[in-house]
């Protein structure tokens, strides 16, 4: 078996016993990724020269009888939205072209302090607004199970990269799914965790009231031990919980014997029926099957506010980001274009420069949501929209409050359908939105979530996923019911989904830099 | 373009005053408001700065907790509630020197609020309601070169962000009524009475000129029905925000200029335009800052960065115990220690010297001496100067060694002015300037014989005048002798050795 199909787990193993390098490791899907990611697209750029240099520094540290984690010298990709010190880190946009971080996020700080060399950063939709990666403004991912559909987004690129094998591990973010969504139609594991439990310092804001980083993996083990790398309490983040991260790992080893004897498994009336796709439906009916099989006590739980929770979304998160967006100006960093005159005809004002700046800079999805979120906070409308929304956010919560009490964990498909075509909903915003109607409740109320594969659709073969929900700070509960699923799976299809998937083609127009 | 302005007579008699102002601390905290850097004044431009202060992308804030105690402290000095539950929200709006283009301030959840401060002018108190106390970021700082010194007109800017971020406690009055002819008078003692609050609070150095405090001064005028009309009864009309008022003096003449200019207006039959002023010290007026500061939206809403601050009661009560002794109650006591009149304390009050005059006393001279000195002379000064009497560059302890050479008889009252002028200069110590300007009182009593023996041999007919016994002649010649030492001799001195030789026959 080639170093890039294992998992983290199987090449922590044989770095441990002495059977390969992290130099070796690194290097290979440093080959996958100039074989493949021509066609794939899964990065915006790949630092070779630097995950290599910190490969050998982790083999020498291993030599001399030390390591800094489980995950010591294991190769990892982030999503362009962290900051990364000496990496150019663009959030996908033009705005931010050239622009590189002086400092690194936490949850990059911790990878590097776990001995993770850093493969590159991976494309996403422009500063993380979209569920296809086609708002990139640096062109789109494809997934690998098809290269003319879309990989999910925000977070394509990282999934892409995890189920193209360029790399065993990646950070996403996920604000309204954008970790959940594209693992699902990847075939992959992908983990929203508590908000707070993962540090956002560093972590470029969309909606911060909503964003989270988590891992991006191929098992649901991965990224346990990577959610345990990344997570607990961060001084630099006034919202992060000062507690004790829960002992994810073992609550993953303990869910693969399959055993969900006493587990309460709540299934969501709201997230399910009209709208979602017929083989999306039915992997996630036999997924409860199985799971009920498995020793569950399954229970259908009503949460009436979740119908909402969509249009709730874009209003907070549309408000948030006009003002987060609000810096790119060009008076700093960034992309700076000054106009030929000034608004009054004169020498151009600092003014006409950002004008001409975020007229240049930002792409469609970008601006719409600034103009909305704009819109919503408005003097006279606030009441109406922004703060409307935050009451029916609050009904969300009592929602989930309320069917928590009947159930240990809630379940739900984690997207409406399979990945679909490239260019097929780009035009039509809110065919787009209602790709996160499942993932976004988890967002509006901070509870933890993972999407786990749950087979391939009947009609088009493409992977689809359960997403499994949790109460705050109760992560280690999506690990358990994760990895019995993913265990019970398994047993069923005799191998990991992704080795379904077909070969990629090389790059024809060559290796990616 | 000249303003018209009313004589300030017929301002009194035809309208009737409100007064609002906007305070902007800067606390003495040794780091910012939301990260780490230092706040240092003065230091190379952008050398203070951090991730979060510039507002890199991906940056967050951290609430600094010594700024929130400040601000408690504050409200409890101005008799406010504090917030048991309050939020930043973020303020936005577009200029280069917003790191973020918004500004993480309060806005309907003040950490203090509803509190009074009692304003005395001429022995009169005027209550002054404190609308609210609120924390938030300084912004960073334009300069903007080219030929007017403002935005418009300007070649290019230059920004500094040390300042970005530094904590602020803006301070905002309700409005005041019923002041009449004081208003400026109340307005200037309303900040001069806060700074002496906060700097007894501790909580930051309170330096106008350097901008750690920051007045706005909000004026509009009401029509009076008729003359008699007592004040504080009408309605209130449109206002004008006067900012950049940086000076105890500038805050009482920009509202004084500002009532007049009103008057004018309205007189004419024109209507106030409810906009930004800027106040220029050197000329006196204020102009038109063009900016629609009230026709902006700054879509506020709270901060999601960071969690509420909720003070503990038990916290907020420990901060209540420890505040130092009030203003006016400390007034009270140093009056009464220091055996000033009402008038005597009501002018050290007013003249901004209260605190230097204590200094001076806790250095060692006698209360008349150092009110003397600060009320006198130095007042003078300062007042020729066009400056406060805080920023002449005299300190306390240099008004206490001054008086302390005069106790002594090095120095006489002319010599001390003379070091005054040293000190003023920036030539140093007193004991420097002395020494450098050759200052000290001439105790040779052979150089000082010989003088007195020249003017009475220059005056006989004084001389003889003292010789009947007309003692009080003897001026002449001390006057004469002081002029041959140059000043340098100890007149009391002259005197005894003119009277010894010029016995009565």
């Amino acid at each position: 078996m080639s170093a890039e199909t294992r998992t983290a787990v199987e090449l922590a193993g044989a770095l441990a016993s002495g059977e390969t390098t992290s130099v070796e490791v690194t290097q290979a899907h440093l080959d996958r990724i100039a074989e493949v990611d021509g066609a794939v697209h899964a990065f915006l750029h790949v630092d070779a020269e630097g995950a290599l240099r910190d490969a050998a520094a982790s083999d020498a540290r291993r030599a001399a009888g030390q390591t800094w984690s489980a995950l010591d010298g294991l190769p990892i990709a982030v999503k362009d939205v962290l900051a990364t010190r000496g990496l150019p880190t663009t959030c996908g946009s033009r705005i931010l072209e050239g622009w590189v971080p002086p400092y690194d996020a936490t949850v990059v700080a911790r990878l590097r302090g776990a001995g993770l060399p850093i493969l590159g950063k991976t494309n996403m939709d422009e500063f993380a607004m979209g569920s296809s990666t086609e708002h990139s403004a640096y062109g789109p991912t494809r997934n690998p199970w098809d290269l003319d559909r879309i990989p999910g987004g925000s977070g394509g690129g990282s999934a892409a990269a995890v189920a193209a094998y360029e790399t065993p591990l990646a950070i996403g973010t996920d604000t309204g799914g954008s970790i959940r969504q594209p693992g699902a139609v990847t075939g992959t594991v992908g983990v929203k965790p508590t908000y707070g439990g993962v540090s956002r310092y560093g972590l470029v804001a969309l909606a911060n009231s909503l964003d989270q980083a988590g891992p991006v993996t191929r098992t649901v083990l991965d990224a346990a031990l990577l959610h345990e790398v990344i997570g607990g309490h961060d001084p630099l983040d006034s919202t992060s919980i000062d507690q004790p991260v829960p002992a994810l790992v073992e609550a993953a080893r303990r869910g693969a014997d399959g055993d969900l004897t006493g587990v309460r498994i709540g299934v969501v009336t709201e997230l399910g029926g009209e709208g979602y796709q017929a083989g999306v439906l039915a992997r996630f009916e036999e997924s409860v099957e199985l799971m009920t099989k498995a020793g569950a006590e399954v229970v259908e739980v009503s949460c009436p506010h979740f119908v909402h929770a969509l249009a709730t979304y874009y209003l907070i998160l549309p408000a948030e980001a006009s003002s987060n967006l609000a810096r790119f100006d060009a008076m700093r960093y960034g992309l700076r274009v000054t106009p030929e005159a000034g608004a009054d005809g004169g020498q151009p004002s600092a003014e006409d420069v950002m004008r001409a700046t975020r007229e240049a800079g930002f792409g469609d999805e970008v601006k719409r949501r600034i103009i909305l979120g704009t819109y919503a906070l408005s003097s006279g409308y606030y009441d109406a929209y922004y703060g409307q929304a935050q009451k029916v956010r609050t009904l969300v919560t009592r929602d989930f409050e309320a069917a928590f009490e009947r159930a240990d964990v809630l379940v739900s498909p984690t997207a409406p359908t399979t990945a679909f075509k490239l260019g097929e909903k780009v035009d039509d915003p809110l065919a787009m939105y209602l790709n996160d109607l499942a993932t976004i409740p988890a967002n509006l109320s901070g509870v933890p979530g993972i999407s786990v594969p749950s087979g391939l659709a009947d009609e088009d073969g493409l992977p689809a996923g359960v997403q499994i929900l949790a109460p705050a700070m109760a992560d280690d509960r999506v690990y358990r019911v994760g990895a019995a699923l993913e265990a019970l799976l398994a047993q069923e299809w005799g191998d990991a989904l992704l080795a379904q998937a077909p070969p990629l083609p090389p790059a024809a127009e060559g290796a990616h830099r | 373009m000249t303003d018209t302005l009313l004589s300030y007579d017929e301002v009194l008699a035809r309208f009737d005053p409100a007064l609002g102002l906007e305070v902007h601390v800067e606390l003495d905290t040794a780091t910012k408001m939301f990260c780490g850097c230092p706040t240092t004044f003065g230091a190379e431009p952008n050398t203070q700065v951090c991730p979060t202060c510039l507002g890199l992308p991906g940056s967050m804030p951290v609430l600094n907790a010594t700024a929130v105690e400040s601000a408690i402290r504050i409200g409890l000095a101005l008799n406010c509630r504090i917030a048991e539950w309050c939020r930043f929200a973020r303020k936005n709006y577009f200029y280069p020197d917003m790191p973020k283009n918004f500004q993480t301030s309060q806005y309907d959840e003040p950490i203090a609020f509803d509190g009074s401060m009692d304003v005395e002018v001429d022995g009169e108190t005027f209550r002054v309601g404190i609308e609210r106390a609120h924390m938030e970021e300084d912004t960073g700082k334009s300069t903007h070169i080219g030929t007017t010194g403002r935005i418009h007109g300007a070649d290019y800017s230059l920004v500094d962000y040390n300042r970005a971020g530094i904590p602020l406690i803006e301070i905002v009055t309700k409005p005041v009524l019923g002041t009449g002819a004081k208003a400026p008078e109340v307005a200037r003692a309303y900040v001069g009475q806060l700074r002496e609050l906060l700097l007894g609070l501790g909580v930051s150095d309170v330096r106008m000129e350097q901008g750690s405090l920051r007045c706005d001064v909000n004026l509009s005028l009401s029509p009076k029905s008729s003359p008699d009309e007592p004040v504080g009864t009408a309605t209130l009309g449109t206002r004008t925000e006067t900012k950049n008022v940086n000076s105890l003096r500038s805050v009482e003449r920009a509202a004084r200029y500002e009532m007049q200019r009103h008057a004018a207006v309205l007189l004419d039959g024109g209507k106030v335009l409810q906009e930004t002023r800027h106040w220029h010290e050197d000329t006196g007026v204020t102009t038109s800052g063009r900016e629609k500061s009230d026709a902006e939206d700054y879509r506020y809403f709270p901060e999601p960065d960071l969690v509420p601050v909720a003070p503990a009661r038990e916290w907020v009560e420990r901060l209540r115990s420890e505040l130092p002794e009030p203003p006016h109650q400390k007034r009270a006591r140093l009056q009464t220690e220091w055996g000033f009149s009402d008038l005597e304390m009501r002018d050290t009050v007013g003249a901004g010297a209260l605190g230097l005059v204590e200094e001076t006393i806790a250095a060692g001279t006698s209360p008349q001496a150092a009110r003397k000195w600060w009320l006198g002379e130095l007042a003078r000064r300062a007042n020729e100067s066009e400056t406060e009497l805080a920023s002449l560059g005299v300190a306390p302890s240099d008004v206490a060694r001054v008086q302390a050479l005069v106790d002594e008889g090095s120095l006489n009252d002319k010599l001390a002015r003379q070091v005054l002028d040293g000190l003023i200069t920036g030539e140093g110590s007193p004991d420097e300037v002395v020494a450098a300007r050759g200052l000290a009182i001439v105790s040779d009593e052979g150089a000082l014989a010989t003088a007195v023996d020249n003017a009475i041999a220059a005056d006989p007919d004084v001389a003889d005048k003292i010789r009947d016994g007309k003692v009080a002649a003897a001026g002449a010649l001390i006057g004469a002798v002081m002029k041959e030492m140059r000043g340098q001799a100890d007149a009391g001195r002259v005197r005894e050795l003119i009277l010894e030789r010029l016995t009565p026959r």
